[in-house]
């Protein structure tokens, strides 16, 4: 390009062919691509190196990705001193028992709509689409009035019960179940197994794929789940990552802003929906595929 | 569950048998989400309902001892009645109502120019790009929520990067003015006409309401649409596959530019999709709480208190139970309102006169350009599925 030298003019004419060069070679998408994905990435960089770093270093250099100093004194207050392994063991337990349990059901729920024949049928069904629209912070108060009068406040049962039904998994059970063809069950039924025995040994396993679908949506919503945890525990022995670590983010632990903690705190307990989501890339991209069509 | 199940022939004789035996498992295998939806789905909204119309202090159970029904009150108060209750409610419906105004339009345009730009036919690190754009919709809003606060922090990230270009950044999270004020304040408007502010709606005068969301809140915007914006480019992938590549490729031989192609041939064909994100945006905006819970708890100056967030804290941290149940139904009730205005405002036939006309034309054009008969049916197509079809 040119120098001081050259006239606005000319200077003009280089940037405009030096950019028509640019948008023909197809380069420009790139550029634009590029500079966007930096934009999605570096917080998270900036998130894990800033957790290595030293409190004053953290507010002095807020865009270094190199520490000046490495410290793990984050991670050991996490681990050592602080109630994260609960928060962590909270949030595995809840999350496991909620993803077990509404892969059963759901998968239950979806068989019966996709093939049994039965009154109420559509009427179950037409409650569940309903079920969707109704919006969920809306609920937070009622939720809590009857897990309160269930006797199941600040339990595991309160935060897990509430949260096993999930009309969406429903739907996508269902969808499956129906693009099956029904020869598959009728040489079950002329061996005149029952229904349960035909559904459990027989169609569910066929079913793995959208096992698997409904198992990392429901993993990663209830591991993400912030709301019900609010109004269904109150003790810190039951806290579950994401209401520790928004207490986290209020400082509640010590003095300053202590930003390393903090970030170290939010980095780990997105390192299990992360390793969840590289596994699972390809499925969970179709995930949406499904949702959109269906 | 052990009766015999037979379903090999509808015209046995023991069809009734069957019938019966399939009812009984039908209600079995849907009993444990229709017992689940029952207790905390339907048993919750009656008990709420019955909240929202009583004097319940939190104490004990709300159907025994010591618990009025006062009517409407709870409603006139946050609805009416001149007060901290009242402007409280006013303030979360602004914030909120700009906080919409601003995430739905970014965020499904970013999307949508992301889709585009990844549904390429030639395109290198395609799958790089796109776990690039779509991790984040994967993580908690709390941890999000936390990474924000260091990214706009007064000495954080964001800052910095600003500083670079010589500009400096507010202090994000702590800066209650509204950004429309801010604007006209760089104009020397400092005090808006009396108009506007001697007069008011929900408690808060009109010039509040147009004051525009706060920094802090434009910060939490940024945040909304950083989030969302993977999982809506991912719908529109999928939707700009279905469409396929044949009409492009003849518009293409026709030589129309990438940009004719675009607003003539895609975008009409994608309108499902747009409507699709726009009402699933409608719906998710109006929710904001983990963002608010987890962060600024609804400061500075309550610029970014939430009806959701108003809602909580009514009940949970003042003990106005009646108060937020109340409005728990009121943003229920927002939320149905402003899908159905959305639902109104893109349906395909309430298009006026000329906008029909300027479509029609739009799809006699896209025809004559692509010169194929694939193209009007497949826009035919979409076009009657719009309203129905696309939730």
């Amino acid at each position: 390009m040119s120098k001081y030298s050259l006239s606005d003019a000319r200077i003009c004419n280089g940037v405009q062919q030096w950019w028509k060069r640019l948008r023909d070679s197809g380069m420009l998408l790139y550029v634009v691509l590029i500079v966007i994905a930096l934009i999605y990435i570096m917080p998270f960089v900036i998130q894990v190196s800033t957790s290595f770093k030293t409190d004053a270093d953290a507010s002095m250099n807020p865009v270094s990705l190199v520490p000046q100093v490495w410290t793990t004194a984050a991670y050991s207050k996490l681990f050592l001193h602080s109630d994260f392994p609960l928060w962590f063991k909270n949030s595995l337990i809840v999350t496991l028992c909620v993803t077990v349990g509404r892969v059963f059901f759901d998968s239950l729920a979806g068989y019966a709509l996709a093939r049994l024949r039965f009154p109420g049928r559509n009427l179950i069904y037409l409650t569940l689409v309903a079920v969707m629209s109704v919006p969920g912070v809306a609920l937070m108060i009622p939720k809590f009035l009857v897990i309160k009068s269930l006797g199941i406040y600040d339990t595991y049962a309160g935060m897990i019960f509430p949260l096993l039904v999930d009309a969406g998994g429903v739907f996508i059970m269902k969808n499956f179940f129906e693009s099956i063809p029904r020869s598959v069950e009728e040489q079950a039924m002329v061996d005149r197994a029952g229904t349960f025995r035909i559904f459990w040994s027989i169609v569910l396993p066929m079913a793995r794929p959208s096992i698997v679908t409904i198992s990392i949506l429901s993993f990663q919503g209830s591991w993400n789940e912030l709301s019900h945890f609010i109004i269904s525990t109150q003790s810190a022995s039951m806290a579950t990552l994401t209401r520790g670590v928004a207490t986290l983010a209020s400082g509640q632990l010590g003095q300053g802003n202590q930003y390393p903690l903090k970030l170290a705190a939010a980095a780990i307990m997105t390192v299990p929906v992360a390793i969840l989501f590289f596994i699972f890339q390809k499925r969970i991209m179709n995930v949406t595929d499904g949702a959109v069509k269906g | 569950m052990a009766k015999v199940t037979r379903r090999s022939s509808r015209e046995r004789p023991n069809t009734s048998i069957r019938r019966t035996s399939e009812t009984v498992s039908g209600w079995l295998f849907c009993l444990p989400i229709i017992i689940i939806l029952g207790l905390f789905l339907f048993v919750p909204i009656v008990m709420a309902l019955w909240v929202s119309f009583s004097d319940w202090s939190g104490r004990g159970n709300p159907f025994f001892g010591n618990v009025h029904f006062v009517g409407l009150d709870n409603y006139k108060q946050v609805l009416v009645s001149p007060g901290l209750s009242q402007s409280d409610f006013g303030t979360a419906m602004r914030n909120n109502l700009w906080y919409t105004l601003l995430v739905i339009p970014l965020q499904t345009m970013l999307s949508l120019a992301l889709a585009v730009m990844l549904n390429r036919k030639i395109l290198k690190a395609r799958g790089f790009f796109r776990t690039a754009f779509y991790f984040p919709s994967v993580t908690s809003s709390v941890a999000i929520t936390v990474l924000w606060m260091f990214l706009f922090s007064s000495t954080g990230s964001v800052n910095a990067v600003l500083s670079w270009f010589g500009v400096k950044g507010p202090n994000w999270f702590n800066d209650p003015r509204g950004i429309i004020q801010v604007i006209l304040g760089w104009f020397g408007v400092k005090q808006g006409p009396a108009t506007l502010t001697q007069h008011g709606f929900l408690g808060i005068t009109w010039w509040d309401w147009l004051a525009g969301p706060s920094i802090a809140m434009f910060a939490i915007i940024l945040m909304a649409i950083f989030t969302t914006s993977g999982t809506f480019m991912l719908m529109f992938i999928t939707a700009l596959q279905a469409i396929g590549n044949d009409t492009e490729e003849s518009a293409i031989m026709d030589g129309a530019n990438a940009w004719q192609r675009f607003w003539k041939i895609t975008l009409p064909q994608l309108k499902p999709t747009i409507f699709a994100v726009i009402i699933l945006g409608v719906v998710s905006t109006w929710q904001v709480f983990d963002q608010i819970y987890t962060g600024t708890k609804g400061d500075p100056a309550k610029t970014t208190i939430t009806p959701a967030f108003l809602s909580y804290s009514a009940a949970f941290q003042n003990q106005k139970w009646g108060q937020g149940a109340a409005i728990s139904f009121i943003l229920f009730v927002v939320i149905i309102v402003m899908s159905a205005v959305v639902r109104f405002v893109l349906r395909e036939r309430t298009m006026s006169k000329r906008q029909r006309a300027y479509y029609d034309k739009m799809k006699e054009e896209a025809r004559a350009m692509t010169k194929t008969k694939a193209l009007p049916a497949s826009i035919r197509e979409h076009a009657t599925v719009t309203d129905r079809e696309t939730i």
